[in-house]
């Protein structure tokens, strides 16, 4: 048997790699959902649809979110452990106001006579109803893992906060972030 | 013990769950746990609970088949009004084919399997403590176990359980009106699969994440034993097309839930009228379901691949024939998933100009296939073959899989697809090459495997008794199955003896019905085998008994929570060093001499 062992230089945190390869997984599930959409819509019976331009400004929202978060994480390396808070709170304000302005621009098709569910949809606004509502529920998380860190920096000391899992959720943060810029710029290109 | 403060002082140093279980209790060590031995042996009790009820459907339906006009008072008591007098009803068939082959698919190969043996031995073989996230990896195995009481809970609800096949398709899949089991079973169903796919992707994220990064020194990629690369391809394979089938069910979900057309068009249903919906796609779903379901097939197939590979090798005490060639045809095959999922398609109404890329592309997984098959052929090549009970089952796979994977030739074409497919044929040819294989897998995996499991050994003549009852039924099961599948007979039929046609096939039948209950009760014999061995079994005395090169033979005969007293070992060399120079077998910790050759 060997002797002596030190660990080889650490590669990656493994949660982080656990996070990539998540990260992976969830476009994989968002590229069914598209590639589901193009083949639907070239099968016909498609109704073409004006996109609210409510999307434009949560789009804005959360391009916004992925800067205060950036901001977030600089702070935390500089140990400016206030603006911290403050900053992952914000970010996490934008995602709530983001999940709002996405289901308003819901009701506001709704207000137009689009059904999104039910007997009368069409499944153009279906898709746009599932894949964007799919994508939320993923901002959500997000936004739930932020609360997380928040209490975690209030309740342990600075030192332990720890930096992978704010690394962790900044990846996915930004990831979210690309991911509805990619769904965003899709639904125009293709609708 | 003494190793529990290396494993928190070294191991889990990066791990910040902070799980400090000094003192195990008994729901941290045998239930919560976050051992991966432990976890993968619950996989493998759940997976074995599974095959033996998955196993037990066929056997009844089985009954319906070869007995069309038989009456069994004992089903009536069994199934209750699913059996009146003694005959079982058409829906309660249809519920049975289904639950089948969802259970022996999902729960069984792939939870089973994959769960099992990914669990097991992937910290073991790249000299690890455990995985990189020992808490997801218990996550892991709960979902499953959620998805699990969900689906066994769907077969006592009123309208039964879900009844449309395993592929689910829409329409039966996606309107509760379809047919009986359409309603709570298939919500149930549903609810399981979600839960079964969020298992599969824990698990798979865990095991990507520990082969890529906490292999031990030395254990360069390129040392690491088949098993290992053949698990890694599964979990890739799984972590990619799970959530398109995921994807494939949230919109399934909406239109048996909220009135969308995704699947659903304005059909005529009898007793309901036309449907209010319009536009929808039943093929649609297909796509979603097979850009899965093909990856799926190997999802189960590949982690027997590599058990295989790894115990041909051991026991003919000889390196493994291209090495690099069965890593580079497993990625191969890894990649040709992903692309053929249309074959299943072919009689859809598929541009048949798409078609016949389709065929080229599965057409082409025969090359991967055939180097693999070479190469293990090439490895028992003037071996010094030892026939333990794995090495049979080992072979035994081969066998199949060459079998099976002809007719898939066949299959591959779309031309003669037109006729094969939805028939008997098909049936053949799945189980051949990837029920009864990929059995024939874990079966090896386990006799071989056992000793490091339990610390115990395995009655072997009961072992052989398994296997030969075993090969000699599935052969006999299926392969009479080609010729009916030949001849046109469908698949998923409650009654051949109406037909003329198919009439001559009537003794054929009963013949098939006849092994598979025989076949079924040798199971049993296996799982006495392995239930009294754990407890009675002979203790092993020796570390390694097989002699072999992987890092698991080093590690104590009972290894504790941390896998290795002290340090983990290092590694020198590949795997497959069996026979070299005149040794019999170099473990891969042993350092390479100076006067040894190079390999
Ligand atoms: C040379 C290799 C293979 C080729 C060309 C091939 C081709 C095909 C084709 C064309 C079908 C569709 C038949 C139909 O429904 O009409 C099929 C069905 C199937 N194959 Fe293969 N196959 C191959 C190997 C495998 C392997 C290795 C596995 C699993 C480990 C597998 C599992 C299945 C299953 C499960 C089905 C049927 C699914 C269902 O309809 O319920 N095949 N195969
Ligand atoms: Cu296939």
């Amino acid at each position: 048997m060997s002797t002596l062992t030190t660990r080889e230089p650490q590669r990656i945190h493994p949660h982080r790699f656990i996070m990539w390869v998540a990260i992976g997984s969830i476009v994989m599930m968002f590229a069914g959902m598209t590639s589901a959409y193009i083949v639907k819509k070239n099968q016909g019976n498609w109704l073409a649809i004006e996109l609210p331009v409510l999307f434009w400004y949560s789009t804005a929202v959360i391009v916004a979110s992925s800067v205060t978060m950036i901001l977030a994480q600089k702070a935390l390396q500089t140990g400016r452990s206030a603006s911290y808070k403050a900053l992952i709170s914000l970010t996490a304000i934008l995602g709530i106001v983001f999940i709002s302005l996405q289901w308003m621009g819901f009701k506001d098709l709704e207000l137009r006579g689009i059904a999104l569910i039910g007997p009368q949809s069409n499944s153009a606004s279906s898709f746009l109803f599932v894949i964007t509502g799919l994508h939320m529920l993923h901002v959500l998380g997000g936004v739930i893992a932020l609360v997380v860190l928040f209490f975690r920096a209030f309740w342990a000391k600075t030192s332990e906060t720890g930096v992978v899992p704010v690394q962790l959720v900044a990846t996915y943060w930004h990831f979210v972030d690309i991911l509805w810029i990619y769904l965003f710029i899709f639904y125009q290109m293709i609708a | 013990m003494s190793h529990e403060a290396v494993l928190h002082g070294d191991a889990h140093g990066h791990d910040d769950h902070g799980h400090h279980e000094h003192h195990d209790t008994f729901l941290t060590k045998y239930v919560f746990s976050q051992d991966h031995k432990m976890i993968a042996k619950q996989f493998l009790i759940t997976g074995m609970v599974w095959a033996v009820l998955g196993g037990l459907m066929s056997v009844l339906f089985r009954l319906q088949l070869g007995y069309p006009d038989s009456t069994f008072p004992f089903l009536e008591d069994l199934l209750g009004k699913w059996a009146k007098g003694g005959r079982i009803s058409p829906e309660a068939y249809y519920a049975l084919v289904t639950t089948h082959g969802t259970v022996l698919v999902f729960f069984v190969l792939t939870a089973g399997l994959s769960g099992t043996f990914a669990n097991f031995l992937i910290p073991l073989q790249v000299g690890a403590r455990d995985m990189a996230s020992p808490f997801m990896n218990m996550l892991s195995y709960w979902f499953f176990f959620a998805a699990s009481i969900v689906m066994l809970s769907s077969m006592f609800v009123e309208t039964g359980p879900f009844s449309g096949g395993w592929t689910a398709y829409p329409p039966l899949s996606a309107l509760g009106d379809a047919s009986p089991g359409s309603k709570t079973g298939m919500d149930l169903w549903i609810v399981s699969m979600a839960l079964f796919v969020v298992s599969s992707l824990l698990g798979g994220l865990n095991y990507i994440a520990t082969i890529l990064n906490m292999r031990t020194k030395g254990m360069s990629m390129t040392r690491l034993p088949l098993t290992i690369w053949a698990l890694f391809f599964t979990a890739v394979l799984g972590v990619l097309s799970f959530p398109v089938l995921f994807s494939g069910f949230i919109l399934l979900i909406f239109d048996r839930n909220f009135g969308t057309s995704f699947y659903l068009s304005d059909i005529f249903v009898n007793g309901v009228g036309a449907l209010p919906n319009e536009g929808g796609s039943a093929i649609l779903y297909q796509h979603l379901f097979w850009f899965l379901g093909h990856p799926e097939v190997y999802i189960i197939l590949l982690p027997a691949m590599g058990m295989v590979s790894e115990i041909l090798s051991i026991n003919s005490r000889k390196p493994i024939f291209g090495y690099m060639a069965m890593i580079g045809s497993l990625f191969a095959i890894a990649i040709l998933a992903f692309l053929v999922w249309a074959h299943h398609m072919f009689v859809t109404g598929l541009n048949p100009f798409l078609g016949s890329v389709f065929v080229l592309l599965t057409l082409l997984i025969a090359v991967p296939s055939a180097i693999k098959v070479f190469n293990w052929l090439t490895t028992l090549w003037r071996g010094n073959i030892r026939f333990t009970p794995a090495m049979m089952f080992a072979i035994g796979f081969v066998s199949l899989f060459i079998s099976g994977g002809l007719t898939g030739i066949w299959l591959g074409n779309s031309a003669l697809d037109i006729h094969l497919h939805d028939t008997y044929f098909v049936i053949a040819h799945f189980h051949i090459v990837m029920g009864v294989a990929s059995m024939f897998g874990m079966f090896a995996g386990i006799y071989h495997w056992f000793p490091k499991m339990y610390g115990k050994q395995l009655n072997n003549t009961l072992g052989y008794i398994h296997f030969w009852v075993t090969i000699a039924g599935a052969y006999l099961i299926f392969w009479p199955m080609h010729y009916e599948g030949l001849a046109g007979m469908p698949r998923r039929y409650y009654d051949f003896s109406i037909w003329e046609s198919f009439k001559q096939f009537g003794e054929l039948n009963k013949f098939i019905s006849l092994v598979s209950m025989i076949v079924f009760m040798v199971q049993l014999l296996f799982l006495f085998n392995f239930f009294y061995s754990i407890f009675k079994g002979r203790k092993l005395t020796n570390q390694n008994p097989w002699n072999a090169n992987t890092l698991e033979w080093t590690a104590p005969i009972n290894p504790g929570h941390g896998n290795w007293v002290g340090e983990i070992p290092e590694v020198h060399r590949w795997a497959y060093d069996y026979g070299k120079d005149g040794v019999d077998f170099i473990p891969q910790t042993t350092p390479v001499g100076a006067d040894e050759s190079q390999h």
